[in-house]
């Protein structure tokens, strides 16, 4: 473990070595905001909709009380979507989707050789292979957290009126009641820190594979999983450090 | 001219170059051959540094390589080119974007002049309209060729083909070696070859040096090869049926 935070130490110093050329990076950094940023809108909106509706349903059922305002149903799945799932749940979905695509380019690239090439032309492939990554997620993961949370929100809204679990007046009332800004400020500083985390790690694995196909499989599901459990740990602490 | 002196490279327990010197020659093709495994490719990759040495030297016209710092490496690099064995050419980027892509990287030549560079080297591969497609459709032989054009665009100085022919059929082979020598002799650079195909050292093995089990067995031209008496080497040229055959039938051509 030691060798490994070593190594991923090292290579964080590489990856923010001075770039070669800043116009190549800008236009990779570009680049990665289509693959990696554009690309997860599909799934960020799918998932955000149907768990903004399951938290509202759930709220709904778990707040069987004729003393309990049904407004705050809407209050209850507008702070749990701001705070948890928005940050935190799409970070995860995106350590999937975005940690083993970009483990497994980086790891196709050192079996084939494509990383000791860009060694051999003078170019530092650490910086130029990852830190287009990481800016773009950097940059762009906020975005999907705000679209999250509103989708996420929309679907609550949705669910509360097809189903009639309650009505849309009180939804929304709920939803602008007693409204916390630094919550919105408290998941975009998460966000940011996750999408460090799931480009560095995943990266990480993907530079250092070694053999063949079944290696980059494996280094793809460990920067899944390092980056899932890191994205976990964070979030404790970042709870603690900014709500406490 | 490169300088390998006594270099020494271990993984584990297991020696892999022990104690390897020679000297690659500037303007000629330098052949490394031996067996699958017998360290060839290591001894490539630890005189380019992709694999640091435990102990030795290696010297690029003078140039103590070992004890540069890593932007000094980084700056040497730029005047090598390598063709590696799967060609490593970028999966996402068209022939053209893959040969353009080191002068794009280090030089400020209008993009024009760059297009005018890729094209000349394009062409001095025998390779014309590929510009557009990508590598994944390209033949085998098409790889190396674009691979070639991409390690000569910046004229490099050091060229360093690593199992140039390997997947390759005799003829396209032949079209691969002569190419390399060619270049060599035209911008007289000092090219490594590594390889085991005695095709290739018969063609182009202006000298050529034997590695055995990470020692260096043997070396001399492709000449001196078949008259060897150097029991390895004689087992490895001679490891085919069609060059038993070759070997007994010289001294009845002798007679």
């Amino acid at each position: 473990m030691i060798v490994n935070f070593g190594r991923y130490l090292i290579l964080m110093y590489r990856v923010f070595s001075k770039p070669e050329k800043f116009r190549i990076y800008f236009r990779e950094t570009i680049r990665e905001i289509e693959n990696l940023g554009l690309n997860s809108i599909g799934i960020v909106i799918i998932i955000s909709i149907f768990i903004g509706a399951v938290i509202t349903l759930q709220t709904r059922y778990n707040l069987e009380s004729s003393w309990i305002p049904l407004y705050l149903i809407g209050l209850t799945a507008r702070d749990t979507i701001l705070l948890e799932f928005s940050s935190t749940m799409v970070g995860l979905i995106l350590a999937g989707k975005v940690g083993s695509n970009i483990a497994s380019e980086i790891g196709h690239m050192r079996i084939t050789e494509q990383i000791d090439a860009l060694e051999m032309m003078g170019i530092n492939s650490a910086s130029y292979l990852i830190l287009p990554k990481m800016v773009a997620a950097m940059f762009f993961n906020p975005f999907l957290t705000v679209i999250s949370m509103v989708v996420g929100i929309f679907g609550g809204w949705i669910a509360a009126i097809v189903t009639g679990a309650l009505s849309s007046a009180d939804y929304i009332y709920g939803v602008q009641y007693w409204f916390i800004p630094f919550y919105i400020t408290y998941a975009l500083v998460k966000t940011v820190v996750y999408a460090f985390i799931i480009t560095s790690v995943s990266a990480y694995y993907g530079y250092y594979v070694q053999g063949g196909a079944l290696e980059v499989g494996r280094a793809s599901t460990k920067g899944v999983v390092y980056s899932s459990i890191l994205i976990l740990l964070t979030d404790v602490i970042l709870t603690q450090l900014m709500l406490a | 001219m490169i300088v390998v002196e006594n270099i020494f490279k271990s993984f584990g327990n297991e020696t892999v170059l022990d104690d390897i010197s020679v000297t690659f020659e500037k303007g000629k093709t330098n052949l490394i051959i031996g067996r699958s495994g017998s360290g060839k490719t290591v001894l490539m990759k630890s005189i380019v540094g992709l694999i640091e040495v435990d102990s030795g030297a290696i010297y690029f016209d003078g140039r103590d390589f070992i004890h540069m710092s890593l932007k000094e490496k980084q700056e040497l690099r730029k005047e090598m080119g390598m063709l590696f064995q799967g060609a490593a050419l970028f999966d996402s980027l068209t022939v053209e974007e893959n040969v353009i892509f080191p002068l794009q990287m280090f030089t400020d030549k209008s993009h024009e002049e760059k297009i005018e560079r890729v094209n000349f080297c394009l062409k001095r591969v025998n390779l014309e309209n590929v510009n557009r497609l990508f590598p994944a459709e390209l033949s085998g032989g098409m790889k190396k060729r674009v691979a070639i054009a991409r390690a000569i665009v910046q004229n490099p100085k050091y060229l360093f083909c690593d199992e140039p022919n390997s997947g390759l059929d005799p003829k396209t082979a032949l079209v691969i070696d002569d190419l390399i020598s060619e270049i060599t002799h035209e911008y007289n650079i000092t090219t490594i070859v590594n390889t085991h195909d005695m095709n290739s050292v018969m063609e182009i093995g202006e000298k050529v040096v034997f590695i055995y089990e990470g020692l260096k067995c043997w070396e001399g031209t492709k000449d001196d090869v078949l008259i060897s008496d150097n029991t390895y080497l004689n087992d490895f040229v001679f490891a085919s049926n069609l060059a038993k055959k070759i070997r007994d039938l010289q001294p009845k051509q002798g007679n």
